[in-house]
């Protein structure tokens, strides 16, 4: 008896220690992020890293503002792409696709996700830019480069989360929807689509998460000019490149402002998340058995 | 049943962390050497430490970044028992410090090999660089833009060709593509026709174009006489004289071993 009590008491905290060890790892990331970056904020003016436009460390001028743009243009343009493109396959895949076709299809796409990022930049480097350079001009290291490829890498993600989430909307709705007379379009349209749309932004969450802290590939075909683009051809530098290019190198107030960069993609990414969560908490779906 | 296994896994636990502990003070009995310095330099030394450690295993070497002038400076006072610089001390540098020079490395521009241009002179590459030139037709080639591929700021071999090429107070044209590798930049030249990046002599391959300087292209010999004018010398900053390991390793560096490491880096010894 006493036995099984103290078994019982050491597998109750053995799994919270392993369910708390994520949060620690989050704080001790960001307590060191924070440590290594208000420096730079202190040192600089923290308006002026967050707005400035110059970023060029030789003459000791840090602006990130042009970076956090190109973050977020890079982002958007390849959510833009990737979303519908995504959200179509995954209805497919969930709603209309016969058996023996989402049996090939659901790997394909799950091998898509386990392709390396240095393999996706690689090829974007050697296929992609080259044929954009030929295509519109410029040199081909640009923002749409670095989208296109983003939406490659996020398509899986967004796919399988999405999928699952419409294939878990219960199956007395679809009876239901049919059972008034409506076609498959209309109950994928009206029914299952809006019962699954909480998945579905949590799908599109995470792709963007992939999407804004992807850094390899970025870097191989984005150019990582700092400056505000003026259209999508133009080279840009994502905040994730600015620290994986110059962490190398950095010492001092340059160090510190790498990190400060860091602390800006993090409110960013804080920021978009919450956005999200909102959106998420606002369209949930709340009939008979809980929400999905 | 489970508590034996808690019990047997909080024992090898135990052992591993011992064992790791026992281990680290154990290996840094006789001997350790900081090298601090040039980015550039930083690969080479590398190499030698690797080659170095596999016949005296009992001396701990740590190959640190941070530049030529953090090179430089912590020689001087002292934090670093060898300063790398991939750059010649100014008089009110040398303070104190012996130079071991390794050899030169020279600094190669690499364009496309459809390109017909040939050869530019130094003023046509700062020129090229900082935007005034801006199609290929000005300096020999086809009609067509010049596309510039630099590299990250920090970077050593960036550093080198700004202080010999672009000069003080000329900039590299601010809407430059970076690259952050010189592997990057060989890409990025070869499948682009116009374009236009500078790497290494040592990393320097068949796949793209070196293209000469003032009428000399870049090869061993011409680095070595000092004609072929893109060129850094890669030194080993010690202070006062050497001793002990620190001397050892550098004898070991300058003799026949440490030759061959630097030959096989293309590190071109000068015979000016």
């Amino acid at each position: 008896m006493d036995k099984n009590r103290i078994n019982e008491f050491l597998i109750e905290k053995g799994l919270f220690i392993t369910a708390i060890f994520s949060i620690m790892v989050i704080f001790v990331i960001i307590l060191f992020i924070l440590m290594e970056g208000l420096p730079a904020f202190e040192e600089y003016g923290f308006f002026n890293f967050l707005f400035g436009l110059a970023w060029s460390p030789n003459h000791g001028e840090y602006g990130v503002f042009a970076m956090i743009i190109g973050s977020l243009c890079v982002t958007l343009l390849s959510l833009l792409m990737a979303v519908p493109l995504s959200l179509l396959c995954a209805i497919f895949m969930a709603e209309v696709a016969p058996n023996n076709i989402r049996k090939i299809l659901k790997p394909v796409v799950e091998t898509l996700s386990g392709i390396p990022s240095v393999v996706y930049g690689f090829f974007g480097l050697i296929v992609l830019v080259p044929f954009l350079r030929e295509s519109f001009g410029g040199t081909g290291f640009s923002m749409f480069a670095a989208s296109l490829i983003l939406t490659v890498m996020v398509l899986p993600t967004i796919i399988s989360i999405s999928q699952d989430s419409l294939r878990a909307v219960p199956h007395e709705y679809r009876e239901a929807s049919f059972g008034l007379g409506a076609t498959n379009w209309q109950t994928i349209k009206n029914i299952v689509f809006p019962a699954a749309l909480p998945g579905i932004v949590t799908a599109i969450i995470l792709g963007m998460g992939r999407a804004i802290g992807e850094t390899l590939a970025v870097i191989m075909v984005v150019g990582n000019v700092v400056q505000i683009p003026s259209s999508i051809f133009d080279p840009v530098r994502t905040l994730t490149a600015n620290i994986a290019i110059e962490m190398g190198y950095a010492t001092g107030l340059h160090y510190n402002a790498l990190f400060g960069t860091a602390i800006v993609l993090f409110l960013i990414i804080m920021i978009l998340l919450l956005v999200a969560n909102y959106i998420r908490y606002k369209y949930k779906v709340d009939i008979g058995g809980g929400y999905l | 049943m489970d508590n034996k296994l808690i019990i047997g896994i909080i024992a090898a636990i135990v052992v591993i962390a011992a064992a790791v502990l026992i281990f680290n003070t154990g290996g840094s009995t006789s001997g350790k050497i900081d090298i601090v310095g040039s980015t550039s330099v930083q690969p080479v030394a590398e190499k030698l430490m690797e080659k170095y450690q596999e016949s005296h295993p009992d001396v701990k070497i740590n190959v640190q970044g941070g530049g030529s002038g953090v090179g430089i400076k912590s020689a001087q006072d002292g934090t670093a028992d060898i300063g790398t610089s991939s750059k010649d001390l100014k008089d009110d540098e040398k303070q104190g410090l012996t130079e071991h020079v390794l050899g030169q490395d020279g600094i190669v521009i690499a364009v496309n090999k459809e390109n017909t241009a040939k050869d530019l002179t130094k003023d046509q590459l700062k020129d090229i660089f900082s935007g005034k030139i801006t199609n290929w037709k000005e300096v020999g080639g086809k009609d067509a833009p010049i596309n510039i591929i630099t590299r990250e700021e920090g970077s050593g071999t960036l550093d080198a060709f700004i202080s010999i090429v672009m000069g003080k107070d000329t900039e590299i044209k601010s809407d430059a593509i970076v690259q952050s590798s010189t592997e990057a930049v060989k890409q990025s030249v070869k499948q682009d026709p116009n374009a236009i990046g500078f790497v290494s002599y040592a990393a320097m391959s068949d796949d793209v174009k070196a293209l000469s300087i003032g009428g000399v292209p870049p090869s061993e010999a011409t680095i070595a006489d000092g004609t072929y004018e893109l060129q850094r010398p890669f030194i080993f900053l010690v202070k006062g004289e050497p001793t002990g390991a620190v001397k050892d390793f550098i004898d070991w560096v300058m003799g026949p071993e440490g030759t061959k490491i630097l030959e096989e880096e293309k590190i071109v010894k000068s015979n000016k």
